[in-house]
């Protein structure tokens, strides 16, 4: 079998691709290595030296703005420099084929490439293409991974949680099409998290997933029940339209987060949000602006994550 | 070879420093043996102002060569750099590379008074003009060989030396 | 081509003959002995076997000559010791019109190497609107319909061009897979394409597809061959059709007999086939199948794709892996995994495929035809991009040592391959 493609002979961070397959030593630290970031932020001086004089090019083939700002973010507080590329799909099947644009890229002497794709293992060909010393972040591939949202998620639940051993999570909602799910099942099982649950509708779980490690639920309040941490996922329009679901107002009563399903878990449970929120979709505003919401510091953590991943990756 | 005492040596700077001790006085060790001996010295001076503790990692000028050190600690300076007398301490001076680094972090935060360094053991070796004003003892250590400073399991500090190749 | 070929293990699966022997070739068929023969072969510590017939081998003309051409996959073809393939409709444009399969015919012929039996389309541009002349195409040479991997949802469209491929006895190859199930899927549904993060195609999609095929066979009376089987469902409803005696066959790709969705690793596009490769235990019982006669026939699904089109992420890139000089190693290696005898297997790639196909090839006989090949059932060799003939260098063995080297092909009573 190949070797795990993230990483070098040296058994270090090469690339980041996905979480699934990563040795739980290199979580922890990337982990550790964002804790010493988030004290960064606080002070005048946002930026530490570590990355100046590299280049780091944001390749954004699916559009976001969210995404691409804090690793845009993160890169600066690390100097170094970003050159943000939206190649919109069409000019892409016009034009050049994904490879001969990551090759002229390269030419212009890029260190890190952030990309994000529509199509799942499309950083695992770029990353198969690159010089060596060029290193890859893969900032979400179709419905397969999202491994910096995974880490940064599992940095919130590890700074209210303090470590994983004891902890029931729900992932609810559209686990199907869902890369953050992905990648935050695959690093709780790897921390160790004892139990996983996912909960939804048949239409949007998809086959097999027990074999990821997880409990599946159909009914939330069952689902919910005694849980450390609810992660809400987005619901996106086109379910409806894919004969996957009836109508937001209907998906919202069987699996919408409100303040009495939410107080069946834990009295201390956290409650997360990828984002962009739904609000009245996926999450009640109640629920999404309470005292149990860690949402709007998930977005912190993610620019500390994101400076760890790309510090680490660049030294290899 | 026989090294000095640590815990004495420790002592020894104690004495030196606290006649210099002044309202603008404030110090940082560096992780991990500057930080344990800032540890002991800080509650021995009276400061004022709480102790900060730094890492490096992100200044120092060896990434390319040898990327993050793994586990990097978080920088906490809990008080104003802005114009405090800085005592600057770490265990051993060696090239001179480490105070480089911390330096141009420290200014990331402020632009400080003064910064007089504090080292236990200067081993000379030097390969930047850094130079303590205040030094435990000066030390030549063999070639091949690294000192550092270390607690015994009754949190006791002590000097030792081990080969360069023990990372 | 007066041809003495000597000591040689002599296999005939249409007889079950495995042993010594040697073998005489004169105007173009086997003779029972032979004067004079031009030309003596020493086929020494080397297995002469009928050559091998290939159900399914994309000749990439017309329409598709970037990708290969015909004499590049012909020559592919009789390196790989076949002597005699079909080629699917689905060229540019589609073999439904008589011309083009007339056209397609005469150039392989000039070509002289293998046999080319060219199935015509079953619907007027493979989209499963309209009925394609089908009486024109098989004068022209046409040996059955098939939409090759075009989706045919309208099952009142399938129903009636099985009435009238019926009425005239003409047979139709059809892939089960239904459409609407399989929209936009491009790996099996289950586990790996969850981990993955690919858009999957239940195996229910196959067996769902099958039985409405099976059920319009019973209407109509329609001898039906059904394509590269996926699915342990799939072989079941086969036991059951021809247990109840239907018209049917089947086959199934012989990347499908030993790969499964395992081996899609990380993103791997060689891996990107239709129908896609599902899981352990479907491959297991595929295997078995074959060994049974459930299936009848191993066929190559031989289909080049050039390196543009692989060099894409997995959900883009274009299905399909060579399989013209893998088809002999690799049944070699089925075979044994089975623990069949060797007559038992090379007959699926020649009494059975012949049969399927109804022409009198694939046994060794006299007065049949001289369609031989010599090989070498233990040579090991590196599947490499540099030695395959064949223009499309996409398979997922590549970097593999197999078993199973061919020495010489002979179609006609003529060499027109060797070592």
């Amino acid at each position: 079998m190949q070797r795990n493609p993230q990483l070098n002979e040296k058994g270090e961070l090469q690339h980041l691709l996905s979480i699934e397959g990563l040795p739980r030593e290199i979580l922890l630290q990337i982990l550790d290595t964002a804790e010493s970031f988030a004290g960064v932020t606080e002070r005048e001086v946002k930026k530490v030296p570590l990355l100046r004089g590299k280049s780091v090019f944001n390749l954004f083939f699916e559009p976001s703005t969210r995404t691409r700002t804090t690793f845009e973010i993160a890169a600066k507080r690390l100097s170094a420099d970003v050159i943000n590329l939206n190649i919109t799909v069409s000019s892409a099947t016009k034009g050049e084929s994904l490879l001969d644009t990551v090759a002229n890229l390269s030419a212009m002497h890029a260190d890190i490439f952030v990309v994000r794709h529509e199509s799942s293992g499309a950083p695992f060909l770029i990353a198969r293409h690159v010089k060596p010393h060029e290193h890859v972040i893969n900032a979400g591939d179709g419905r397969h991974s999202h491994p910096t949202q995974g880490l940064l998620d599992l940095f919130t639940i590890r700074h209210y949680k303090k470590d994983f051993s004891g902890l029931t999570v729900a992932i609810v909602g559209d686990v199907l099409h869902s890369r953050v799910a992905r990648s935050l099942i695959h690093g709780l099982t790897t921390l160790g998290a004892p139990e996983v649950r996912v909960i939804g509708p048949q239409t949007l779980l998809p086959a097999g997933v027990e074999a990821l490690g997880v409990r599946v639920f159909h009914d939330m309040r069952e689902g919910l029940a005694d849980c450390d941490v609810v992660v809400m996922l987005r619901l996106q329009n086109e379910r409806m339209r894919g004969a996957l679901l009836p109508s937001a107002q209907e998906y919202f009563k069987h699996y919408g987060l409100t303040a009495d399903k939410l107080a069946l878990a834990k009295r201390d449970a956290i409650v997360m949000h990828p984002g962009p929120m739904n609000r009245g979709v996926e999450i009640d505003s109640t629920v999404a602006d309470g005292p149990h919401s860690v949402i709007l510091p998930q977005v912190t953590f993610g620019i500390a994550v994101r400076m760890a991943v790309m510090s680490i990756v660049a030294g290899n | 070879m026989k090294l000095p005492e640590a815990e004495r040596l420790c002592e020894q700077l104690a004495a030196e420093l606290k006649p210099r001790i002044g309202p603008k006085s404030a110090m940082v060790g560096l992780y991990t043996g500057g930080a344990w001996l800032a540890e002991r010295l800080h509650p021995m001076l009276g400061l004022k102002t709480p102790l900060g503790l730094m890492d490096i990692a992100f200044y120092r000028d060896d990434y390319a060569a040898r990327g993050l050190k793994h586990d990097p600690k978080r920088t906490k300076i809990p008080f104003d750099v802005n114009g405090s007398e800085l005592l600057l301490v770490d265990d051993v001076l060696y090239s001179g590379r480490t105070v480089r680094a911390a330096m141009n972090e420290l200014f990331d935060y402020g632009r400080p008074a003064s910064i007089s360094l504090v080292v236990l053991v200067d081993r000379g070796g030097r390969q930047l003009p850094i130079c303590a004003q205040h030094v435990g003892a000066r030390v030549e250590v063999p070639a091949g060989m690294r000192l550092t400073l270390k607690k015994n399991d009754s949190a006791r500090l002590i000097l030792a030396l081990e080969s360069e190749r023990a990372a | 081509m007066r041809l003495h070929i000597k000591n040689a293990r002599v296999v005939d699966p249409a007889s079950g003959k495995d042993g010594p022997g040697e073998l005489f070739v004169a105007d173009g068929k086997i003779t029972k002995e032979l004067s004079k023969p031009e030309r003596v072969i020493d086929a020494k510590g080397l297995v002469l076997a009928p050559g091998f017939i290939d159900l399914a081998a994309r000749l990439r003309e017309p329409g598709y000559e970037y990708k290969a051409t015909l004499e590049s996959e012909m020559d592919a073809a009789v390196a790989g010791g076949v002597t005699s393939l079909a080629c699917p409709p689905d060229t540019d444009p589609p073999l439904d019109e008589p011309g083009l399969v007339d056209m397609l015919r005469r150039r392989a012929k000039a070509l002289a190497r293998a046999r080319v039996y060219p199935v015509g389309a079953l619907t007027v541009k493979l989209a499963g609107e309209g009925l394609t002349e089908m009486g024109q195409l098989s004068d022209a040479g046409c040996v059955a319909f098939s939409q090759a991997n075009a989706p045919l949802a309208d099952t009142q469209v399938l129903w009636r061009a099985l009435q009238y491929a019926a009425t005239f006895g003409y047979p139709v190859w059809l892939r089960a897979e239904d459409a609407w199930l399989a929209k936009a899927g491009v790996a099996h549904d289950g586990e790996i394409a969850t981990r993955l993060g690919l858009p999957g195609i239940p195996a229910f999609a196959e067996t769902i597809a099958l039985a409405t095929i099976l059920e319009l066979v019973r209407a109509t009376g329609a001898r039906v061959h059904i394509c590269r089987l996926s699915s342990a469902g799939a072989v079941d409803l086969m036991r059951r059709a021809k247990e109840e005696k239907l018209p049917v066959t089947c086959d199934v790709g012989v990347h499908h007999a030993h790969l499964c969705d395992l081996d899609l690793g990380y993103f791997d596009p060689n891996c990107r086939l239709e129908p896609p490769l599902r899981s352990q235990r479907d491959r297991d019982a595929l295997a078995r199948a074959l060994a049974e006669g459930v299936v009848d026939c191993l066929c190559s699904d031989h289909t080049p794709v050039d390196e543009d089109g692989k060099h894409l992420p997995f959900s883009q890139a274009e299905p399909g892996a060579t399989g013209l000089e893998l088809l002999l190693p690799l049944t070699l290696k089925w075979g044994q995994g089975q623990k069949l005898s060797l007559a038992a297997t090379l007959a699926r790639i020649t009494s059975e495929p012949a049969r399927v196909l109804g022409i009198s090839a694939g046994r060794l006989a006299a007065g049949a035809p001289a369609d031989l090949v010599i090989f070498d059932p233990a040579a090991h060799f590196t599947v490499a991009a540099a030695s395959l003939r064949s223009q499309g260098k996409n398979t997922p063995f590549l970097g593999y040592e197999l078993t199973g080297r061919v020495h010489c092909t002979i179609v006609d009573g003529k060499v027109v391959y060797e070592s």
